[in-house]
């Protein structure tokens, strides 16, 4: 048990150096692309995550219309940064929706685990056995755990308005 | 009125700004009466700023006047104390202070008339404190700025290395029309507000003090004159500043006492001022001097659609209704109910709201004092630049309304959007009658939103690399553990296939 314990750190120590050697600088693009994605993470356009789908924008492998949740304005700033033309988002990946987070209907939990390991953002707590909550302001509204969940006890919830999130409202326009 | 020693602006050195009717003496002339203890006090656990409180009682907790009920963490941290006695409710969703008009958790006390005390700090000298006890006081007393901001005060006064302060300005301009409540106080507590700006310039280890004074408070100039008089206090300053709006704001303020400009987006600290108004230098006065926490501020219940417009000590939490009944009522039909001032105020929906430590005026204007909401005839701007000489901070505001109508809101910040001090001056002039500010904050809100959208989007990144990385350890890891138990059993089978009879015995 002991040699395996050691072998483990060892091992933990070679990764992190690799890790440290052989780190390659992202590419500055990429970067640049995945900084105006939403990072729901929600696998909607057809990655896994909003870093592939930008990799695959910077090699001309995905168009630049694949993402629900960044919506038009999303796509618009894509256009931008890449000097194309803007399109309607492509409603084949899904078409943009009210952000939402999820809620555990803790009553119902029975503990199985299966929604912390769906979710992308690591934002549900919970233990083996144990009702699981949902972080709700590290929750991206992806609906990744709904679908797994074999009592069907997570609801997503649009967002309450409250005095934390309100906004100034614009006039209401009725010139002339 | 003897002007012996006060320093009196012939003009106004500053760019923009209004001449607006004061409507003062509906309120001024009143003493500032004391009020009855309301059924409820309501405290709502999230503030203006968006700061959480923490309740730090429970439903069916019997709370003394001036025990601490709730609390907000951080260095910025502040407390809040129950104002009476009574009971603690269940907490409740009502309506606060808050121009969204929104309901929120409120901390509900029943109270039971008795007005029973917590036990108070003996009085004591305050020259015998250290700066580091009248802040620890200052804190424990749960003093904020009570002109309408709210900063806690002792984060204000505790000394830092970054910036040398030496200039204590004691803000007593009213400037915003309708508003007499640091007018009444001067009037009648000058030398407890003098006695609090020694306590402020012990703290700061400092002695320079200006008071800034509108010229259109004779009584109160002279109220503070003669109580510096009598005291000796003589490095009190007094100035009077011409009655011009917005003439009390911070920076305005600063830069008309001393000419120094606070730079934009910094802090007085920045030019070497500590900047208080009038009613908290009377909280610190009362904490300090009389050991007192604050639970009670001056409010303005003014307007022609009151019946008695006064000044009143209110508890903090006592509902608006409440108010409005000790002034006689309503007068006549309402057209809003407005929390703070004409110009910088919010309206409310509805008079069943606790007031809170920034409330410093309830105004219930009459349709002949506000009109209905002016959008219904706005026009086109026709670049008439009326509101860019209105405004006291120089902007432009045509530019940033043009830039925010077009969602460009990032834009707007390059024409200096965050240093708009929402006055509304700009509103005023403008002959289209275009809400400017209301267009203004809601590109404010807008950026606001973007920021903290931008932020938890890169933590979810965060998150999601960490999580990919602990995958792929979990799975390097995984495969390990199924390569040692396959070696392992090939050794076994070696073992075994080279001496059967110990295999035999082992089974
Ligand atoms: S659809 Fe958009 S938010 Fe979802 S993973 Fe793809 S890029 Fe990210
Ligand atoms: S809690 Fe559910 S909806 Fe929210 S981020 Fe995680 S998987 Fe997505
Ligand atoms: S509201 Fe803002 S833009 Fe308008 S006058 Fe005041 S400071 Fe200037
Ligand atoms: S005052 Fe009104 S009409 Fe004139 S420039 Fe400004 S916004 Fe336009």
């Amino acid at each position: 048990m002991l040699w395996i314990c050691l072998l483990f750190a060892i091992l933990g120590v070679i990764l992190g150096y690799a890790a440290f050697r052989f780190k390659v600088e992202g590419e500055p693009l990429v970067v640049e692309i995945e900084a105006l994605l939403p990072q729901t993470q929600c696998g909607q356009c057809s990655f896994p995550g909003c870093k592939p789908y930008a990799e695959a924008i910077a090699q001309g492998k995905a168009d630049i219309n694949q993402c629900p949740p960044g919506g038009e304005v999303g796509v618009k700033a894509l256009a931008d940064l890449l000097g194309l033309d803007a399109k309607p988002l492509d409603e084949s990946f899904g078409i943009e929706k009210e952000k939402k987070v999820a809620v555990i209907v803790e009553a119902d939990c029975i503990g199985c685990t299966l929604c912390i390991q769906a979710c992308p953002v690591d934002a549900i707590l919970g233990a083996a056995k144990y009702m699981h909550t949902v972080i709700a302001s590290e929750c991206t509204g992806c609906d990744l755990c709904v679908e797994p969940c074999p009592v069907d006890c997570i609801v997503m919830s649009p967002i309450k308005p409250s005095v934390l999130n309100w906004q100034w409202p614009e006039p209401i326009q009725n010139r002339h | 009125m003897d002007l012996d020693g006060v320093i009196v602006f012939k003009g106004w050195n500053l760019k923009g700004g209004l001449n607006l009717e004061g409507h003062k003496d509906l309120s001024r002339q009143y003493s500032i009466i004391n009020t009855a203890i309301p059924n409820e006090l309501i405290y709502p656990l999230v503030d203006r700023s968006g700061n959480v409180q923490t309740a730090l009682v429970k439903a069916g907790e019997r709370v003394l006047k001036g025990q601490v009920i709730a609390g907000s963490k951080g260095v910025q941290g502040t407390l809040l104390h129950a104002a009476s006695s009574g009971l603690v409710k269940e907490n409740e969703w009502r309506m606060i202070a808050h121009p969204s008009g929104l309901k929120s958790e409120c901390l509900i006390i029943a109270t039971d008339g008795l007005d029973e005390c917590c036990p108070v700090d003996e009085p004591v000298d305050y020259t015998q404190l250290s700066a580091a006890d009248i802040c620890e006081k200052v804190h424990q007393a749960g003093i904020v700025g009570l002109g309408g901001a709210g900063f806690p005060t002792a984060v204000k006064i505790t000394p830092n290395n970054v910036r040398t302060i030496d200039t204590l300005i004691i803000n007593g301009v009213e400037c915003e029309p309708y508003i007499t409540c640091d007018d009444r106080l001067m009037q009648q507590y000058p030398s407890e507000i003098l006695l609090g700006i020694q306590v402020l310039l012990r703290a700061l280890a400092i002695e320079n003090c200006v008071i800034g004074i509108e010229e259109d408070m004779p009584e109160a100039i002279e109220a503070i004159q003669k109580a510096i008089e009598c005291s000796g206090f003589n490095q009190i300053q007094v100035k009077v500043v011409p009655a011009v709006y917005p003439a009390g704001g911070e920076r305005q303020l600063i830069y008309q006492l001393t000419g120094r400009e606070t730079p934009n987006q910094g802090f007085p600290a920045d030019v070497g001022v500590v900047c208080q108004n009038v009613g908290t230098v009377m909280a610190v006065y009362q904490a300090i001097v009389k050991g007192q926490v604050l639970i009670e501020r001056v409010v303005t219940v003014t307007g022609m659609g009151i019946n008695k417009p006064q000044n009143m000590w209110a508890r903090i939490g006592t509902p608006i209704k409440d108010l409005v009944s000790q002034c006689g009522g309503y007068n006549g039909p309402i057209e809003r109910l407005i929390m703070g001032g004409l110009m910088m105020g919010f309206s409310l929906p509805d008079d069943d709201v606790g007031i809170t430590k920034a409330t410093n005026c309830i105004l219930v204007a009459t349709s002949k004092e506000v009109t209905k909401s002016s959008e219904a005839e706005m026009q086109p701007c026709i670049r008439c630049g009326e509101c860019a000489l209105a405004c006291p901070v120089n902007l432009l505001p045509q530019q940033i309304y043009w830039h925010s109508q077009g969602g460009a809101h990032q834009k707007c910040q390059s024409f200096g959007l965050f240093d708009c001090i929402e006055c509304g001056c700009c509103d005023v002039v403008c002959p289209s009658h275009i809400p400017l500010v209301q267009y203004l904050r809601a590109s404010k809100s807008k950026v606001f939103l973007k920021r903290r959208e931008d932020e938890a989007a890169m933590l979810a990144k965060q998150r999601f690399e960490r999580r990919d990385t602990r995958k792929a350890q979990e799975k390097v890891a995984q495969e390990q553990r199924i390569r040692l138990k396959k070696l392992a059993l090939v050794k076994l089978q070696k073992e075994s296939a080279s001496s059967p009879v110990k295999m035999q015995d082992k089974s």
